[in-house]
């Protein structure tokens, strides 16, 4: 099961963070220090995959922005990276070439995406048709309720 | 009412803008104070939009809890774009640990009952992430029914929430099972996938549920078979292969359900095979597929040529271009190679080819794995790799590689000459960055191989390697004269002549480069070489008394030290400069795990071999008549030591038997003779180790020397009496780990008022020094009746003090109540305890307190 998935720019900052096992938020911030810490030292002929503590850590950087899971010894980093492949094909489907600043200025959205590909730290959804689909569906529910609320403020409802 | 708040991409904008840290924090938190503003106002309008805000300011790491009700606010709103942000806030915001649960577990439950499949599907992910125990219990029967849903959507998701909430509450398990079964019929590979992860997790979970379905492999080998056989399907083909997730997802299952059962590994294996030749490997996703099929493969009961088809396809890996593959391999192969090492052989080639691998932690797992695969046929080969790696590697890998190479040459070395030549090389090659234990453990095979000590004297002279070169030709300096430095008669013999020699050590202790601990062993050498040498001796003393006004107070003494030997005590010098006996030969393996063999008080001293002989001279003494005893008071000091050890009997025995023979010689005949009768006594008590013990410290060290120079210089009648108590403590201090055997603790009474006396016993277990238990008694003094009874204490916070139960709260005249307190102080801090007592007498309750004064010392030393 992965832990957690955190993304992160080259500069450091925190772009998105999705905590799979329950932490104290102070723990959090700690994790997210040193990974990020070590991560963004690692020189890029590197390997992906970092053992650290009782987790295995498998990153990818795209573009300018660092994609990091950590996943239990039982779990396949080769996989995981297909996991990591999977979200960042399905976000730049739906912005359209995704890049970091789509992320930063609609991470919600990026949440979303990652909510209908994984739940409680396992893939839920193989087929990326049926995810985007899904965030479609849903983004059309929220305009329909936009649509309606400018409408009742006008009055024609 | 404000104004219409900031937008969200507003507001980030504003945040992008800023330039300082502290610009940053200004804008971040007057805007967190309007959204608190807004929030007391039970703004509903804009509550979406400031929670949304308050999101993206947490991600930046400033606190962002107050926003939590207001998720719960925005979950309870009938819009679905309230509840869309409200349940991303509350997976951010909240977690399992929250008071705050109960109230959402109630939205929860609304919504899983929501017509629009999106919320219930919002709802869902929020269970998954964020379920704690409690909320999977209360939302336990509403995800079964979901399970069952005609919605796949909701299936699959509901799949997962089974999933977790089975995590925080195994005993759910069972409410879950018929609907689980039917998961993996499904057509829709979401519902598989999830299904297939529910299972893995239930079995994991519980052995009876495994059993259970150990049924399912047929279908699950069925489904495998269609996705690798069935062609390509746009929807789920991620670069030529068919929904791997779901492929690696089946073949871990596979894994756990064919473990240790023949019978199900036996269905297994054809498909297994199957995956193994079929799948297109040129890409990440195939081998991740490949991967997790070798690891079933080696878990379950498979078929021999199964097995070797998996470590081949790890050696295919090794091969691959993709660094994150060669390293899973050398991981997996470092895994099987002790279940499965002749397979692993095969590849030793291109695990050795790793080693050249510009990615560190591709080296680092190659480096290990070729020591895993070193044994007494392959050594030579390997040596010869792994030695041309050790002296092409970086720092960083020399330490670890030089010590592996040592632990392997003791284990499988051919002979004792390759042995010697591999450890001079390793010296050679490594150089600085060797591990301590290298050194020592050089010196001592040369040391033990008598055949061979002019050999190593013939090779090392000239090496680059101060320390050991020093030692050995301190130790054999004399074969290189004689020219028996030839380890077989068809060699030519390295011949040197005494002031060549001399000149070496000379340049070692000139040099800028060397160490202090380089020049100790320099000088210590060339003292030694005075008694092999003959014509070389006043230039030996000239150096040795040069070094009497060394900058370096080691170096100074040392030479003050030497010094001695050359003039006031020169008689004295030929026996303290004898050879050093053969080492004793210790378990192999040992050279890495320093001093782990048990419970012998030598054990750590062992592999330290090297640092006695130094020891020798860091020692610190105070006279100068002690200054030529310090080696061989080290060395008695180290047979009684090891007597002590032996026997495991009373110290003062041995001394007294090493006194004996001293009382009718003078002081200094003491010492010669004490000396002499360590170097005979080191033959014949053949169990005694000799030179072995080594004090962690010099002050420890210089402290007994003292000690025992001190007893060597009073009065021979008097020594026997003074060495018993002494030489306790010396030992003591010497070994640190010899039990003393625990005083007698006194009785004490704690409390004796109003009718009520207390007393306290003591014991000690010798197994854990830090332990107090104390057992007190209560009993009445004037003969009445005390109900009641509570006594209850308190130690200083460094203590942990655990009271047992009282034998009774009642005292009757003549039976005394009992109770056991154990103290336990791991600082050894001096005990104070403070009593609290409440009973009543004659029906009258009294309560009083106190403070335990009189507690015996010898509880904290």
């Amino acid at each position: 099961m992965m832990q957690f998935m955190l993304l992160f720019s080259r500069q450091g900052k925190l772009r998105l963070q999705k905590w799979y096992s329950a932490q104290p938020d102070k723990t959090k911030k700690k994790i997210t220090r040193d990974l990020v810490a070590t991560i963004l030292t690692r020189k890029p002929k590197m390997c992906s995959f970092l053992e650290w503590r009782e987790l295995k850590i498998v990153y990818k950087r795209y573009a300018s922005l660092y994609f990091c899971c950590a996943i239990e010894q039982s779990d396949n980093e080769l996989l995981t990276l297909e996991i990591i492949h999977r979200y960042v094909e399905l976000l730049d489907k739906y912005f359209g070439s995704v890049c970091e600043l789509d992320i930063i200025f609609n991470f919600e959205k990026a949440y979303f995406m990652l909510d209908e590909l994984m739940l409680g730290g396992e893939v839920q959804e193989t087929s990326k048709k049926n995810v985007l689909k899904a965030i479609a569906a849903q983004d059309l529910l929220q305009e329909d309720e936009a649509v309606e609320g400018a409408l009742r403020e006008i009055g024609l409802i | 009412m404000p104004s219409t708040p900031t937008r969200l991409r507003d507001l980030i904008r504003q945040i992008r803008a800023a330039r300082t840290a502290a610009e940053e924090r200004a804008v971040v938190n007057k805007e967190c104070a309007y959204i608190r503003a807004s929030f007391r106002e039970e703004d509903s309008q804009w509550r979406c939009r400031n929670v949304a805000k308050l999101l993206y300011i947490h991600m930046l790491g400033y606190p962002a809890h107050f926003g939590q009700l207001e998720c719960l606010n925005l979950i309870a709103s009938p819009r679905f774009t309230d509840k869309r942000i409200g349940y991303l806030g509350a997976m951010l915001l909240l977690d399992e640990r929250q008071d705050i649960h109960v109230l959402i577990t109630n939205s929860l439950k609304n919504d899983l009952n929501n017509p629009v499949q999106f919320i219930v599907g919002l709802a869902l992910c929020t269970l998954g992430a964020i379920a704690s125990p409690e909320m999977s219990r209360d939302l336990a029967s509403e995800v079964e029914r979901l399970l069952k849903s005609t919605n796949a959507y909701l299936r699959k998701k509901a799949a997962l929430c089974a999933f977790r909430i089975i995590g925080k509450v195994p005993e759910l398990m069972e409410m879950f099972l018929p609907a689980t079964r039917s998961l993996i019929s499904d057509k829709n590979h979401g519902v598989l996938i999830t299904g297939v992860t529910l299972i893995i997790e239930m079995c994991e979970r519980s052995p009876d549920t495994l059993i259970h379905f150990k049924k399912v492999v047929p279908s699950l080998v069925r489904i495998l078979k269609n996705l690798i056989m069935a062609g390509y399907s746009p929807e789920h083909d991620v670069s030529g292969v068919s929904d791997p997730f779901l492929q690696v997802k089946i073949l871990r299952l596979l894994r756990v359900l064919g473990h240790n059962d023949a019978e199900a590994s036996e269905a297994m294996n054809d498909i297994l095979a199957q995956v193994a030749t079929n799948t297109e490997t040129s890409k990440n996703v195939g081998n991740a597929i490949l991967y997790e099929t070798v690891l079933s493969i080696m878990h379950i009961k498979s078929e021999s040529g199964l097995r070797v088809l998996a470590v081949n396809i790890l050696g295919r890996f090794l091969l691959n271009s993709d660094k994150n593959i060669r390293y899973v391999a050398l991981n997996t192969l470092l895994r099987t190679v002790h279940a499965d090492n002749s397979a692993v052989q095969r590849h030793r080639a291109t695990i050795l080819e790793c080693l050249k691998d510009p990615d560190v932690s591709i080296k680092r797992r190659a480096l290990e794995l070729s020591f895993a695969l070193i044994n007494g046929s392959n050594i030579r080969v390997m040596m010869k790799e792994l030695l041309a790696f050790l002296e092409k590697s970086d720092a960083e890998f020399k330490a670890q590689c030089s010590s592996g190479i040592v632990s392997a040459t003791e284990r499988f070395s051919p002979n004792r000459r390759w042995h010697v030549d591999t450890l001079l090389r390793v010296l050679i090659a490594a150089g600085n960055f060797l591990r301590d234990d290298v050194v020592s453990n050089t010196i001592q095979i040369i040391s033990e191989s008598a055949s061979l000590q002019g050999y190593a004297v013939g090779q090392l002279w000239r090496a680059p390697l101060a320390q050991v070169a020093s030692w050995c030709l301190g130790e054999y300096g004399d074969s290189l004269i004689n020219g028996h430095t030839n380890a077989s008669e068809q060699e030519e013999p390295v011949i040197a002549g005494e002031d060549e020699v001399v000149d070496f050590i000379q340049g070692i202790l000139s040099s800028s480069q060397s160490t202090i601990v380089t020049k100790q062993y320099a000088l210590t050498a060339l003292t030694k070489l005075s008694t092999r040498f003959s014509v070389t001796v006043g230039r030996i003393e000239d150096i040795v008394t040069s070094f009497g006004t060394h900058l370096n107070v080691e170096l100074q003494q040392r030479g003050i030290e030497y010094a001695q030997l050359f003039t006031k005590h020169v008689a004295l010098r030929p026996a303290i400069m004898e050879r050093i006996p053969p080492m004793e030969h210790k378990t192999s393996h040992q050279g890495l795990t320093n001093g782990s063999s048990g419970g012998n008080g030598f054990s750590n001293g062992d592999d330290d071999m090297l640092m006695d002989d130094l020891n020798s001279f860091t020692t610190t003494s105070i006279t100068s008549h002690s200054a030529p005893a310090t080696k061989d008071s080290n060395s008695l000091l180290n047979l009684l030591g090891g007597l002590d050890n032996f026997d495991n009997g009373p110290a003062p025995m041995v001394t007294s038997s090493k006194a004996s023979t001293a009382p009718s010689a003078s002081n200094l005949d003491l010492l010669d003779l004490l000396g002499g009768l360590d170097l005979s006594g080191s033959t014949t008590l053949s169990s005694a180790p000799p030179p072995i013990t080594t004090p962690t410290g010099s002050t420890s060290s210089s402290l007994v020397n003292n000690n025992l120079a001190n007893l060597l210089s009073s009065p021979t009648t008097q020594m026997s009496a003074a060495i018993p108590p002494s030489s306790n403590f010396l030992i003591d201090g010497f070994l640190g780990t010899a039990p003393t055997p625990p005083p007698k603790l006194q009785n004490v009474t704690a409390y004796d008022k109003n009718g009520l006396r207390v007393d306290f016993s003591f014991d000690r277990p010798v197994d854990n020094p830090n332990l107090v238990i104390v057992t007190l008694t209560a009993s009445s003094s004037y003969g009445s009746t005390l109900c009641d009874f509570l006594f209850q204490a308190a130690v200083p916070k460094t203590f942990q003090l655990q009271m047992m139960p009282a034998s009774s709260t009642v005292i009757n005249s003549g039976i005394p109540v009992t109770q056991v307190m154990r103290i336990l102080n791991p600082t050894r801090a001096v005990l104070k305890m403070r009593i609290k007592l409440s009973f009543s007498r004659d029906g009258i309750a009294i309560q009083d307190q106190d403070e335990v004064k009189n507690l015996p010392s010898a509880l904290w030393q």
